[in-house]
């Protein structure tokens, strides 16, 4: 059995048994990379020497009896985590030259597991974008089209997972950047409850509802690095202070008596494709395993696309203001005074979209429109959050579509920013109530991958795990891997 | 231009934002220090400089302190309140945004009773007080063709204390500033040094005529540092609103510059130009959540403040409230002059004690630019002084050069007295001939005193007290002196 296509918890128990080192994992990874990043375009930055470096170390480590459970695990990072000493660019000109002078607490945690970092991944440009077009590094290929987009903003992630270039990596989700790429390259993908994991050294975008999580083949593999991500941390203080469970001895627990809610407002347009059947066909296979299944509805779900249109700009504007050419990041070539510095540092620095958003968001927030537009967002955003609570009142999941079609053409979407904004009209609602929520995959339209949207209620990580795990007992979409990268 | 004419129906209304530098070891949202005159940037680290990623912790003890503020002024103290975000760009503000607090501030509707020159009493309301982040510094000096920019400042915790526009004159305004400053002192939540900025202004000023229903247009004075100054940019201020008013010219709202130099204010921006700043709640900072045993606390900790402790000297010493305003003016002060009381036998020494500690005492250390804790003369020295004047060895008089001695020396009353030969003469013969002396030395002075010429007098004592080098005991000399010259 080849290495790349195990999942990440055979390669934890390969490591463990000695069968390989962390050397040689690390090798074959990196090997793969250099194979093929270059067509897809996934990775920014390999950290080849260091991984190996770290590799050296964990076989050490595990020489001396000290090995934890991801000892030795090679994974990716966004680009998006601040790594010490490595450029952190988060998909962006304006970041090209930036080498972090720390570990985001998600890195320090991981590494501190004994992981090995292999590089940091391609997503958009400060991750706003579905497609992975706004990137400066330019698109990321799906592994199983190289025509069509890996979705976004954590594009990279998805991909190298997907073409299995890495085993797991490290996402981000502000309106559904894990879920929708996840879906869209079939793997699994997780984005935790606002305050799960640390914000900290997570370059923001917008701060209510950035969440890092985890990218992988499974949801027994999410559960294994999920636990190590997350905890309270002091230099976030929208981090919880709540005990991690064990997510990995959770995994069984039975499907039946579970209740999960069909989210109404899910299905009320038309799903594209095999999308809508697939769904139904995974939501039958809940049925089949013994959970309940029943209608619920959230009224006001389909305002969340507009709401979280004006939320996060307005906080994705402000964030952005510390990129000014004074202190790190791009400088213009010979300003003139102050005001020319910010002007090119600023226009030369930051792609279309990013100034598309930074413009809404200062619109939206000026004196005369803040009651209209960011007041009015917060209220709407305040019901939405009620009625989801309302909905767990009834049901202990949430299931639907991740996304409204498979992956699209590269350049389909990319002059028209209202549907390329619609891509993510059934991943927003979570990040606006806080909940966690994951991807994983159903089925197939053709060659492309459909996913599958399960939601939790707060904290509820665990259950959202063992449900997909279920699922995936009986399934093996999750373990298919693009034929050229098999 | 008159000032007192020019101001004949116009009233002058002020308001004062104070900012204060809360004592906090470190920063208001990172574990940065927070001390005064180190080098460059070497108090700032990732979170003040606004590094990517990087997130606020709010400083618990900054909270204490605003909360300690509010108790002391008798405010609300906002069980929930909420930073946001005050968004402008400049090179000194490194997140493009201030952390402050807009519409829910700490501490709400307050207030402080000064006293003005007159002895009358006047309330000054506090609108609010809220926490914010102080920014940093640009550096223009000695920089060619550039700036450079000091970050030690930026994240400092402030307290921005704003007053009801309830002040009618500069030297209200002087006085509820001074008042502010003596009560961030006490609590210890400022070092009030105004030179270092840590306890800064700016006023809003307008004029209208009496009677009118509506404020005059404001002009917002910025950058005065110092009491005397504040003063002053204020008189200047009014006298040009009345000036620009009276030629039939209006007012514009606008941020305007003290400089001293010149004394005058000058534009800095309109209100046209006025940033719009967008303030939105910062979603990196949860509500500051404040529970009444946390409140109750802090109360547990305050101090006695200024206001009770002039009323207890007014009661238990005798002092008038002139004086004992000054001598609560700051805890330290007062601190020095109840144990000089203490020492120098209780409530019989309150008056000596406090013309000794507001007079002599007070001019020394100001001389000298000395604090209380370093003074020259302990409170248990003063005392002694003040002992050997009470038992008459020497005069009101001598013990200001003994003082002066004791300061100058760092040595005691007694030892002073001794080593100088300063022992009050009581003795009457020696009086006597003292007396006798002048008068024979005077025969021109004595014939015009004895034809009438009363204010002779106080020449007789002069230089009678000269030929005892000072020490005779003045009552004693008095006492001769009229009965010789009146020829008894």
């Amino acid at each position: 059995m080849t290495l790349h296509t195990r999942s990440v918890a055979e390669l934890a128990a390969g490591l463990a048994r000695k069968e390989f080192s962390a050397v040689e994992l690390a090798q074959h990874f990196l090997s793969r990379i250099e194979r093929s990043n270059a067509a897809l375009n996934a990775y920014v930055t390999v950290t080849a020497e260091r991984a190996l470096a770290d590799a050296r170390a964990a076989d050490e480590v595990r020489a001396a009896g000290r090995a934890g459970p991801l000892t030795g695990m090679p994974l990716a990072h966004k680009d998006i985590f601040c790594t010490d000493g490595v450029r952190t660019a988060c998909g962006s000109k304006m970041l090209d030259n930036f080498v972090a002078p720390y570990d985001a607490t998600v890195v320090e945690r991981l590494r501190a597991a004994g992981t090995v970092m292999l590089g940091k991944t391609n997503m958009d440009e400060f991750a706003m974008g579905s497609s992975n077009e706004t990137s400066w590094y330019g698109p990321v290929r799906n592994p199983w089209d190289l025509k069509k987009v890996p979705g976004g903003s954590s594009g990279g992630s998805a991909a190298v997972v997907a073409a299995r270039l890495a085993p797991v990596a490290t996402g981000t989700d502000t309106g559904g950047s894990i879920r929708q790429p996840a879906a869209l390259v079939g793997i699994s993908g997780i984005k935790p409850t606002y305050g799960r994991v640390s914000r900290y050294g997570m370059i923001a975008f917008a701060s209510s509802l950035d969440q890092a999580g985890i990218m992988a083949p499974s949801a027994e593999d999410c559960a294994l690095l999920l636990g190590t991500m997350a905890g309270f941390d002091s230099r976030d203080s929208t981090s919880v202070d709540r005990p991690v469970p064990d997510y990995v001895a959770e995994l069984n627990a039975p499907l039946a008596g579970v209740r999960i809610g069909v989210l109404k407002e899910f299905f009320a347009h038309g799903l594209e494709g095999a999308t809508g059947a697939l769904v139904q066909a995974a939501i039958d296979q809940y049925r089949a395993l013994g959970a309940t299944i029943v209608e619920v509805s959230c009224p006001s779900l389909p305002l969340s696309v507009p709401t979280y249109y004006v939320v996060a700009p307005a906080e994705c504007s402000s964030n952005l203001s510390r990129f000014d050419g004074v202190r790190f990041g791009h400088r213009c070539k010979d300003p003139r005074d102050l005001m020319d510095l910010y002007k090119r540092s600023r226009g030369e620095g930051f792609g279309a979209e990013v100034k598309r958003r930074i413009m809404t968001g200062t619109y939206v927030l000026s004196a005369g429109y803040y009651d209209a537009y960011y007041i009015k967002a917060q209220k709407v955003r305040s019901l939405i959050s009620a009625e989801f609570k309302a909905a767990f009142d009834k049901v202990d999941l949430l299931i639907g579509p991740t996304s409204p079609s498979p992956a699209f053409d590269i350049g389909a979407k990319v002059d028209d920013p209202i549907t390329m904004y619609l891509n993510d009209i059934y991943t927003i609602g979570a990040n606006l109530a806080g909940l966690p929520a994951m991807s994983i995959p159903c089925g197939f339209d053709g060659i492309l991958p459909v996913g599958l949207q399960l939601i939790g209620p707060h904290f509820g990580e665990s259950r959202l795990l063992s449900a997909a795990h279920a699922y995936q007992r009986h399934t093996d979409f999750h373990r298919r891997v693009p034929a050229a990268y098999a | 231009m008159n000032q007192t004419t020019l101001q004949e129906g116009w009233e002058v209304v002020i308001g004062l934002e104070i900012h204060a530098q809360l004592a906090t070891r470190s920063k208001i949202f990172s574990g940065s220090a927070t001390a005064y005159g180190a080098a460059p940037n070497s108090q700032a680290n990732l979170v003040d400089l606004g590094y990517p990623g990087v997130l606020p912790v709010l400083n618990r003890e900054a909270v204490r302190m605003a909360v300690k503020f509010g108790l002391a002024t008798g405010s609300k103290v906002a069980t929930r309140s909420i930073f946001a975000r005050k968004n402008y760009f400049y090179p000194d503000l490194p997140k493009g945004y201030q952390i402050s607090q807009y519409e829910r501030p700490i501490v709400e509707n307050g207030s402080l009773e000064v006293m003005l020159d007159d002895g009358s009493r006047k309330t000054i309301g506090i609108t609010r007080a809220h926490l914010e982040e102080d920014a940093g510094k640009s550096l223009h000096e000695g920089l060619a063709n550039a700036s450079g920019i000091d970050l030690n400042r930026a994240g400092t915790p402030l307290l921005e204390i704003v007053s009801e526009p309830d002040m009618r004159s500069a030297k209200e305004a002087i006085a509820y500033l001074k008042k502010v400053h003596t009560l961030v002192r006490y609590l210890e939540i400022c070092d009030g040094n105004m030179q270092e900025g840590s306890f800064r202004c700016d006023a809003n000023v307008s004029v209208r005529r009496f009677g009118a229903p509506k404020l005059g247009t404001r002009c917002e004075i910025k950058n005065v540092n110092s009491f005397r100054y504040v003063e002053k940019a204020i008189n200047y201020e009014v006298v040009r609103q009345i000036d620009v008013l009276e030629s039939g010219g209006t007012i514009r709202q606008e941020t305007r510059l003290y400089d001293s130099g010149k004394d005058e204010t000058r534009p800095m921006r309109s209100k046209e130009e006025a940033n719009d700043y967008r303030y939105f709640p910062d979603p990196d900072l949860l509500p500051v959540m404040i529970e009444d045993s946390f409140i109750e606390d802090v109360r547990a900790t305050l101090p006695e403040l200024p206001d009770e402790k002039a009323a207890r000297f007014v009661a238990d010493y005798g002092l008038s409230m002139y004086d004992a305003g000054v001598l609560t003016a700051s805890r330290e002060l007062a601190g020095y002059y109840e144990a000089v009381v203490s020492a120098a036998g209780g409530p019989a020494a309150a008056k000596l004690a406090a013309n000794w500690v507001m007079g002599d005492f007070s001019g020394a250390l100001n001389r000298d630019s000395v604090d209380i804790a370093d003074a020259h003369v302990p409170a248990s020295a003063l005392a002694g002084l003040l002992a050997r004047i009470q038992d008459d060895t020497i005069s009101g008089k001598i013990a200001k050069d003994v003082f002066e001695i004791m300061w100058a020396e760092r040595a005691d009353a007694d030892s002073v007295i001794e080593a100088k030969g300063l022992k009050q003469i009581t003795d009457t013969s020696a009086i006597e001939s003292a007396i006798d002396e002048v008068m024979a030395a005077n025969p021109k002075q004595l014939a015009e005193y004895r034809s009438g010429k009363d204010r002779l007098f106080g020449f007789f004592v002069g230089q009678s007290m000269k030929a005892t080098q000072g020490k005779a005991n003045p009552a004693q000399l008095n006492e001769l002196l009229k009965k010789k010259l009146d020829g008894a």
